[in-house]
């Protein structure tokens, strides 16, 4: 497949609005502004992609946008662009807005006119210090070109778009954390209902989309709906698609491909990750960021990288962030430091988050520092059942406990044989083996 | 866990912003519908006028902003960039999660805390660096993944790490 959201990727001054301009940019923008679209027609359109939201959930993208109420009281719109991109394993968004920065920026004015959004905000993690000094440059060129402001290409509409840091939570790529925390707040998820659409940032209908689900609309509007639906393996996943790969693969990377790419060729084939580093034998892969299931090696057979080929498998396509570890790795070892990340930036709010967390790092850390007991490898599923499932306000107990929870079903012999022996079985780098 | 993160330092005078932070606070303010959505952005000016945000300093935020200083302090408390007390020159910030520690991003904050002689969360005598563990930093494929105040180091290892600390170290 051609790429299309990276097209530009790599580029000299692939940032710069010229390059964009000469490049076709901005076709969106006019074609929709001038070319006499309503803003329901650009939903539908939307709609009729197919496109689903990319940022983990997979909420169909066109169907978001029809929740915000015909009549709003008066209140204003906003378009939110979550740019927290902090899942560990994913770095693609990062790559869009410091690569092509007024991709997402065109789209942003398309998508904001679909909703009649005056007023959108692009909040970035704090860390992206780079991608937020692209985003603001690029925002300035838009302005003075015109594409953003008053009556832009003097069809009447304006937009403002302001670039938004955070500082540092994960819990902010939440979309009501996010909201909480542009507000001026802790990022600290809202109770749902009220839907943001309903009533989201400053009480007024909100709409929260992710980066690469923004920048897909750009594209939709240029080439067509039908154009967007037969990318992809069938109805249901369209487009293209971002997946980032890392861990013990010889090239890492970001690569894009049309969605439902099979999870093996992702790993070994050419024009992806080219193999296993060493020859080494895969072990585990995570296919969603540190959020999903992990797979076993033989459940990565015919396993298509989609919203519905990884749910298929038992586990999430997420962010796309696929995380591969070879045959050395210890998954105790995995799980405890994915758990060590969850136990970090639990928010606080829901006991069974706040005190499940740090409990199951605790655990987990017990068993690999070799002083487990047969009995925690229960404890550590029992733990699990107890955070997931709607037990808390947002769904971030129910990743903290993908890792343990799945690694302790599927890797249970290597737990018993850390407890067993107080060491690891895979010759990998367990503290005790490497000291 | 680090209890010093729900702690915000006092500086023992008073923060009064320079008249350049105070045009950029201005100019903020008019992106918001409300006063108190311009904290995040009022905080980073201040962290980039002094280094760090003071008790003091939260409390002139917090009075520009008309919020209670108590909300402040909470803010400041729940996000980690935020330097609560002041840091080296150089901020040191190894990643260590979970595509970064299949790299080997332990051993990197172990060598790095052996030659600097520092522990985590801990600043060297002469004021130059201060060494952080982070979350996901968004360089899995260039793991181990290292950012130096505002600047990324990719991929990273040992001896790539003691050029990169002797040649900050020999910065004025």
């Amino acid at each position: 497949m051609e790429p299309v959201l990276t097209r530009r990727v790599g580029k000299p001054d692939s940032r710069s609005i010229d390059t964009y301009l000469a490049d076709g940019g901005y076709a969106a923008v006019r074609k929709v502004l001038t070319g006499g679209w309503t803003p329901a027609q650009v939903t539908e359109e939307v709609k009729k992609s197919g496109l689903r939201g990319r940022g983990g959930a997979g909420f169909p993208t066109g169907l978001k946008w029809t929740f915000i109420p015909k009549d709003t009281k008066g209140k204003p719109v906003y378009l939110l662009c979550n740019a927290d991109e902090s899942e560990p394993g994913t770095f693609k968004d990062r790559l869009l807005m410091e690569q092509d920065p007024h991709q997402l920026i065109e789209a942003m004015v398309v998508s904001s006119y679909a909703i009649q959004c005056r007023s959108a905000f692009i909040y970035i993690r704090g860390e992206f210090y780079l991608g937020a000094r692209v985003l603001d440059e690029a925002v300035a060129e838009a302005y003075a070109k015109g594409y953003l402001g008053e009556n832009i290409l003097g069809s009447g509409y304006s937009l403002d778009i302001t670039v938004h840091r955070g500082a540092g939570a994960y819990i902010c790529g939440e979309e009501t954390g996010l909201i909480e925390s542009l507000e001026g707040k802790r990022g600290q998820p809202r109770i749902k209902p009220p839907f943001p659409a309903v009533s989201g940032v400053f009480a007024s209908p909100t709409i929260v989309n992710n980066v690469e689900t923004l920048c897909c609309v750009t594209h939709i509007i240029n080439n067509g709906a039908e154009w967007f639906a037969k990318i992809g393996r069938n109805e249901k996943n369209t487009g293209p698609k971002l997946y980032c790969i890392s861990g013990h693969v010889n090239r890492p990377g970001v690569y894009e491909a049309a969605m439902g790419l099979q999870l093996k060729d992702l790993i070994f084939g050419d024009a992806y990750a080219r193999g296993m580093k060493g020859g080494r034998k895969v072990k585990a892969v995570i296919p969603g960021g540190a959020s999903a299931n992990m797979l076993t090696a033989a459940e990565i057979e015919d396993c298509p990288l989609d919203f519905d080929g990884v749910a298929a498998k038992g586990s999430m396509l997420g962010s796309a962030a696929i995380i591969v570890m070879n045959e050395d790795t210890c998954i105790v070892d995995a799980a405890q430091n994915l758990s060590k990340f969850f136990s970090h930036e639990s928010c606080g709010q829901c006991t069974p988050c706040r005190e499940g967390t740090p409990w199951l790092y605790k655990v987990l850390t017990r068993i690999e520092e070799g002083q487990g007991r047969m009995e925690d490898i229960d404890l550590l599923a029992r733990i699990c059942n107890q955070m997931a499932n709607g037990m808390t306000i947002c769904v971030f107990s129910d990743a903290a406990i993908a890792a343990p929870l799945s690694s302790v079903t599927k890797f249970r012999p290597e737990y018993e044989h850390h407890v067993t022996h107080g060491r690891c079985l895979a010759g990998g780098r367990s503290a005790l083996v490497t000291a | 866990m680090s209890h010093t993160r729900y702690r915000v330092d006092a500086a023992g005078q008073a923060r009064k912003f320079p008249p350049e932070a105070m045009a950029r606070i201005e100019k903020i303010l008019t992106r918001y519908p409300t006063k108190q959505a311009a904290l995040l952005p009022v905080l980073w000016v201040a962290q980039e006028t002094w280094g760090w945000i003071s008790k003091e300093a939260a409390e002139e935020v917090a009075r520009i902003l008309g919020l209670p200083i108590s909300h402040v302090d909470g803010v400041l408390t729940f996000y980690t960039m935020f330097n609560l007390r002041p840091v080296g020159r150089h901020l040191l910030q190894v990643c260590t999660s979970i595509s970064c520690h299949l790299a080997g991003a332990d051993g990197l904050v172990e060598h790095c805390s052996k030659r600097l002689g520092i522990g985590l969360e801990e600043t060297t005598g002469d004021g130059k660096f201060t060494l952080v563990e982070v979350e996901c930093i968004a360089g899995c494929d260039r793991a181990p993944s290292m950012m130096v105040n505002d600047r990324y180091y990719e991929p990273m290892d040992e001896a790539r790490l003691d050029e990169l600390l002797g040649r900050l170290a020999r910065e004025s």
